[in-house]
């Protein structure tokens, strides 16, 4: 899976659970500051993406997951 | 108990019938009924395949979008009754707003007999197929029953009194009384008060089907709930929210806010007899219903009309009768007494909300709403009961019942407002 289509992803996946517009989501955006997600959103959507990718994203990793980018890169980085 | 008086400023009503307090309002004058075979799942083999759904409500009308995922339907709804009520009560709170209360002391108690069923239902569901560590982190706030007056307090920053009664059939009636008796003893000067219900699920309604409590005229829906006529066989699910805003009198004249009616008496007791069957002769019933008049300082005869419990089961409607027949004697034969629920189903712990706004409606504009479906006369129940067709009457004072599971009553006594 290229890193690009994992971007699209992940940004339907956000969008979709945030409420927010694609257009709204760069790599940069913080979820909690920018995003407006709070700590329950940011379990959603590490179980969110977990599924989508079936990859594991343990609780210590999903801590320094805190923009959008750093999710790409996780995914990119984990994914078989 | 004290001078401070409590007047109704704002309703918020959403029902089969729609959504909205004058949609609502409306279609009871027109006696519709609201029930129709469930859509919203395949009730497969539960013996009774008709409710009340709410067919019209969209939630992003009421609801930030992102907000609406995280909260299940009965808080939906509550919520959206809430902005209703507040919006047409002009309730101010903060000190930014002209006569706005101080935000301490506006209280809101919302309650639900059931709570977030249907996400309770779907997690489940979700535990068993992917394990339980893969729950929706949202699952425990959909699911408890004082999310909804946590979630409005949030909104409309009402820092007083926070919670939800659970009391089954009368949970919203005791609500709406408590918040009642928090303004009349000076804790708060004002309230968001009342319920929401949406448990028309597999499990709520085959669980309240295997009790043989509810009406299997699955062939006829509109002619299933049918109380105090002789064919009745049982309730009819309904579901949605009653809101009433209440303001202590004085601060709500300063404030120029519309006055709808007074709430001037509120009973609340035990029947303490059996887990779902009333009390022989209604003796709880009539035991609230006075509790109520003496709160009130009032008379019987004082009482023009009864929105009565009236939920369509063989027991509830013979009783209830009994029970209006010893406490009012006499004038008994000339109260007249009719069910919504022949309309909306019964709403469970958003009824007596929705009966409540109903209630004051029937005294701000002098119109009493019927019980559709009469039309064999039960010898058991042989009261005025406003038959099928609205009638205009002007009366001083209006009585709500609310009897639920567990033996437990809430009786509401309202006034027109002078």
């Amino acid at each position: 899976m290229s890193t690009s289509v994992i971007e699209t992803k992940v940004k339907g996946i956000i969008a979709d659970q945030l409420g927010v517009g694609e257009d709204e989501i760069k790599p940069e955006s913080s979820f909690i500051e920018d995003l407006g997600a709070d700590s329950l959103d940011i379990v959603e959507l590490v179980m969110a993406m977990e599924e989508e990718f079936e990859v594991e994203i343990p609780d210590e990793e999903a801590e320094n997951i805190k923009t959008v980018g750093d999710a790409i890169n996780y995914i990119t980085t984990h994914k078989k | 108990m004290s001078h401070r008086r409590v007047v109704i400023t704002g309703t918020g009503l959403i029902s089969a019938l729609g959504t909205g307090t004058e949609k609502n309002w409306q279609a009871l004058l027109a006696g519709t009924s609201g029930i129709s075979l469930v859509s919203r799942f395949d009730p497969k083999k539960i013996d009774t395949r008709i409710a009340g759904e709410v067919k019209d409500f969209e939630p992003e009308k009421f609801i930030d979008r992102r907000e609406v995922r995280r909260m299940d339907l009965y808080a939906q709804y509550a919520m959206a009754a809430a902005a209703m009520a507040v919006e047409e009560s002009g309730l101010p709170v903060g000190p930014d707003v002209p006569h706005g209360y101080t935000p301490e002391r506006v209280g809101v108690i919302v309650g639900s007999g059931i709570g977030g069923i249907s996400s309770l239902e779907e997690q489940h569901r979700k535990g068993l197929e992917k394990g339980f560590d893969r729950l929706s982190p949202f699952f425990i706030i959909q699911m408890i029953v004082n999310m909804a007056p946590g979630l409005i307090s949030m909104r409309y920053n009402c820092k007083g009194p926070n919670w939800a009664p659970v009391s089954a059939c009368a949970t919203s009636a005791h609500a709406i009384g408590e918040a009642w008796k928090s303004i009349k003893l000076g804790e708060t000067d004002a309230a968001i008060a009342g319920g929401a219900e949406a448990a028309i699920t597999p499990l709520g309604l085959g669980g309240f089907s295997v009790m043989k409590a509810l009406s299997t005229r699955n062939d006829d829906p509109a002619a299933a709930s049918r109380p105090f006529d002789k064919d009745r066989d049982g309730f009819v699910m309904g579901e949605g929210a009653g809101m009433l805003i209440l303001e202590e009198m004085e601060a709500a004249k300063k404030r120029g806010a519309k006055i709808l009616a007074e709430l001037v008496g509120y009973g609340a007791n035990s029947d303490a007899y059996h887990v779902t069957q009333p009390a022989p002769e209604g003796e709880g019933a009539a035991r609230c219903m006075r509790l109520a008049l003496q709160s009130a300082g009032m008379n019987p005869e004082d009482v023009g009309y009864i929105n009565a419990h009236g939920t369509s089961t063989p027991f509830n409607d013979a009783n209830e009768t009994k029970a209006i027949k010893a406490v009012f004697g006499d004038h008994a034969r000339k109260v007249a007494v009719s069910s919504t629920k022949s309309m909306t189903g019964h709403m469970l712990g958003a009824a007596g909300g929705y009966e409540g706004v109903v209630s004051a409606l029937a005294l701000a504009r002098g119109i009493l709403p019927p019980t559709i479906n009469q039309t064999s006369p039960d010898p058991e129940c042989d009261l005025d009961y406003v038959p099928n067709k609205a009638r205009e009457a002007k009366v001083d004072a209006v009585m709500s019942n609310s009897f639920g599971f567990g033996g437990t009553n809430a009786v509401l006594l309202f006034k027109r407002f002078s």
